[in-house]
């Protein structure tokens, strides 16, 4: 009899059991089918903005859309009490960058120290995804002119004052708040200030960002300048902090930083100050997104 | 007498194993409005994956949330960084029931779906009213309804509050063919 009641259970249980599972059993195998057939998924959102603090990174300006960005650097905090630390002196870039393709961007600056000019060419070569590509790789290019008057300088022209500055940009995004790049450069200066110092410079970044909130960041950047390149300058390497703050179509960032200068040349190979002598100037980054698609 | 009960248990067992008709996609359509006076917001999904069984009134849908496709690229990043998280919810899935009269005959059956909607790692009952079309062998199943983004643990921050709606309106749409 026993036996009997075994037979009749079964089915019963089976019934049961098919009944519970039914609805969450149409959605896994669905579900299933989607992680089967989904191809590889874009990693983005690898930086906020479009530069470290001074780096580039592998962010641009989407397709069609044009950025307008403000950089800007109070005077040194060492300046003392008189210079209001720095405050009551300021240097700053204006920029306009523009997305001509989803891997393509072109931008130009003008900055006011040296009163320079600069244009940039940003590609980028790979794309992070989560399947088979682990980091993003871009490729940047920068030239730069600058335009200040040294009447004690006729010799100056329009080759003399050009710089050069090629960049590669290697940057992963290893967890949604962590991401970091590498970025080894070289500059090149028509110009130098004597024959011992070498007119290409090569260096190599390395910075990331850690967010801290979901539209708030902590960004460093060090740019390595090995010795015997720049000899009749004492210059160093560049160190920089940022905190992002991205509101819309908007990113701030305020910034620390031993460099004055904004641009390639200036920042890699021009830096003078030290954050140990407090030559550390404080400023911010402000970019607006513009959309340029026709509907 | 105990033999034929389970006779007819047994039967009843093998019979709810035969394989209901399915009605299947992997392009269904998924797409959510937000209009206020100051912004328009629009993102569609288009591959969006939905089974669909009449038999036993039963849907499921699911999609990769990086799956929608919003008008300014910029916006797109904005609503998977910072408002969906994608990367730590990829998927929304829905799964349901319909309540109401599908026959076998082509034409358009009136339903009141009544399920489960799960977006940002958050699972909330949806009912909304849709369309079901038979028509040659296929199945076509479309239906709206609205969700409001705090629902689904979704904050947005005061400066953008008069740009969002309170209520997003959602559309859903499969064109699906039968299953092997």
């Amino acid at each position: 009899m026993s036996k009997y009641y075994l037979l009749l259970c079964l089915p019963l249980l089976v019934l049961a059991q098919r009944a519970a599972a039914q609805d969450s059993s149409m959605l896994r195998l669905l579900n299933d089918s989607l992680d089967v057939n989904a191809g590889p998924q874009k990693v983005t959102g690898t930086f906020k903005a479009t530069q470290i603090v001074n780096t580039p990174t592998i962010e641009s300006p989407a397709r069609h859309s044009l950025q307008f960005i403000i950089m800007h650097r109070f005077g040194k905090l060492n300046q003392g009490a008189y210079e209001l630390f720095g405050l009551d002196n300021a240097s700053i870039r204006f920029g306009l960058d523009y997305g001509l393709s989803d891997r393509l961007s072109v931008g130009i600056g003008r900055s006011s120290v040296d009163k320079a000019f600069d244009g940039n060419i940003k590609y980028k070569l790979l794309q992070q995804n989560d399947k088979n590509m682990p980091f993003s790789a871009s490729i940047y290019g920068l030239i730069t002119n600058y335009t200040q008057r040294y009447t004690d300088k006729p010799y100056l022209n329009a080759r003399y004052r050009t710089g050069y500055t090629t960049e590669l940009l290697l940057a992963r995004k290893f967890t949604r708040a962590l991401s970091l790049q590498l970025t080894p450069g070289w500059t090149h200066l028509n110009l130098v200030g004597t024959p011992e110092d070498k007119n290409d410079i090569f260096t190599l970044g390395i910075g990331g960002r850690m967010k801290i909130t979901r539209r708030m960041s902590i960004n460093a950047e060090y740019n390595w300048l090995p010795k015997n390149q720049v000899v009749s300058v004492d210059v160093h390497p560049s160190l920089s902090l940022g905190l992002d703050i991205e509101t819309g179509g908007h990113v701030f960032q305020l910034v620390f930083s031993n460099s004055e200068g904004m641009v390639g040349p200036y920042y890699l190979t021009k830096t003078t100050g030290q954050w140990k002598n407090g030559d550390i100037f404080f400023g911010f980054n402000i970019s607006r997104a513009f959309n340029w698609k026709k509907k | 007498m105990m033999k034929q009960l389970i006779m007819v248990l047994a039967i009843a067992a093998i019979a709810g194993t035969a394989k209901a008709q399915n009605y299947f996609t992997r392009s269904g359509f998924v797409g959510f409005y937000s209009t206020t006076s100051q912004e328009s917001v629009k993102a569609e999904n288009k591959q969006v994956y939905a089974v669909i069984d009449p038999t036993k009134k039963a849907l499921a849908f699911t999609l990769l949330v990086k799956g929608f496709l919003f008008e300014k690229e910029l916006m797109q990043q904005h609503f998977n960084e910072n408002y969906a998280e994608s990367d730590k919810y990829p998927k929304a899935s829905f799964n349901g029931t319909m309540e109401g009269n599908i026959g076998t005959a082509p034409g358009e059956y009136p339903v009141q779906v009544n399920g489960q909607l799960t977006f940002h790692g958050v699972t909330k009952p949806v009912t909304m009213p849709a369309t079901v079309t038979i028509q040659q062998g296929k199945l076509s199943a479309k239906g709206n309804f609205t969700v409001k983004p705090e629902d689904y643990n979704i904050t947005i921050p005061a400066l953008v509050r008069e740009k969002i709606a309170k209520e997003i309106k959602v559309q859903v749409q499969a064109d699906c063919l039968p299953s092997k």
